[in-house]
């Protein structure tokens, strides 16, 4: 198994994915109560939160290439949907509510494709 | 109480399994079509664990790629989760036995479930990891099993990992009632998006956003440095 080179590559994925989580942990142990680790602790995750939130939307166009606006999955019924989960979220503050509200009026506009 | 956290735990992942069933699911439909036997692809949704990993592994293997090659473009790729250990240093102290695997299930959704919770515990966040590594698994097994055939039309299902994004970040906001973050993931988000390519963008945002927290904390202990004197 160990000179299969299926597993082999496997195994320096698997390796490799672990070390990019294990290293802080293991560079900065003693240093959990540093006041900048603290810092991070506190702004960081808010922030990629917003950064993950930019990234799923990312491909965003709200135009087609004949002009019209873009019906598709990555075009209004992304926005729409977005919108209203922070809607919801906003009002309710029920956050499996928003999440499968938003999700099933995604899947509904994608496959039913809207204007056809 | 044993079963009421595996409840909180259950209700809390829901959103991210209607996002890692279908995405494990691709991930276990295209590995068998470039040739990964089933059994290999159920080992690499256990042993790596890493959603854009595991279909980069698949590509760089589908392309004869060298193992030097492979650790290096793996880690590239997941470089961005040195910053989630940065964050979680303090809360994952003192979880003893549980801590190493929450380590290495520590995927983009499981970190935003962790920072997230205000009634965090270890045993919560240990339930939370495990469960979201079981829907990734449960869904790599379904997509070998199904393969391209549809069991249901779930196209566009995989928003709901959006939707818990948006929902989080709202939460964070919430508690948190400062501008600051928020600003700095606007300006570098934004700034990814419109500057550097897809396989980048994640870690130039996530990257930069924690340069300019270091900057931030800088500026504040010279200020605080100024008023002491």
């Amino acid at each position: 198994m160990l000179t299969d080179p299926l597993w082999q590559l496997i195994m320096v994925c698997a390796l490799a994915t672990f070390a990019t989580r294990v290293l802080p942990f293991v560079a900065l142990s003693r240093q959990a109560d540093h006041p900048l680790i603290l810092h991070l602790g506190r702004y960081l995750p808010p922030a990629v939160m917003l950064i993950l939130v930019i990234y799923a939307l990312r491909d965003f166009t709200p135009l087609a290439s004949d002009w019209q606006l873009n019906m598709g999955d990555n075009g209004l019924p992304l926005i729409v949907a977005s919108l209203l989960v922070a809607g919801l979220h906003l009002w309710r503050r029920n956050a499996l509510l928003s999440i499968v509200l938003g999700t099933a009026s995604y899947m509904l506009m994608v496959q039913l494709s809207w204007a056809g | 109480m044993n079963s009421q956290t595996w409840r909180d735990a259950g209700k809390q992942t829901l959103p991210v399994m209607f996002g890692y069933l279908p995405l494990g699911a691709a991930f276990g439909i295209v590995a068998i079509e470039v040739g990964i036997p089933w059994y290999a692809a159920a080992a690499m949704s256990i042993i790596i664990y890493a959603g854009a990993g595991q279909f980069l592994a698949t590509t760089l293997l589908a392309a004869g790629a060298g193992l030097t090659e492979v650790a290096v473009a793996t880690m590239m790729l997941n470089s961005r989760h040195v910053f989630y250990g940065l964050s979680l240093l303090k809360r994952f102290q003192g979880a003893g036995w549980r801590k190493p695997y929450m380590i290495f299930a520590l995927t983009d959704e499981t970190y935003s479930l962790l920072t997230s919770q205000q009634a965090y515990t270890h045993a919560l966040g240990f339930r939370v990891s495990l469960l979201n590594h079981l829907w990734w698994f449960s869904g790599t097994l379904i997509g070998i099993a199904v393969g391209s055939a549809q069991l249901f039309n779930s196209q566009g299902i995989e928003f709901a990992l959006t939707a818990l994004f948006i929902v989080l970040t709202l939460e964070q906001a919430r508690r948190l009632k400062q501008a600051l973050p928020f600003a700095i993931a606007l300006a570098t988000g934004l700034g990814a998006v419109l500057l550097l390519p897809d396989r980048h963008l994640l870690l130039g945002a996530i990257g930069s956003a924690s340069l300019l927290l270091l900057a931030h904390y800088r500026h504040d202990q010279r200020r605080e440095k100024r008023h002491a004197h």
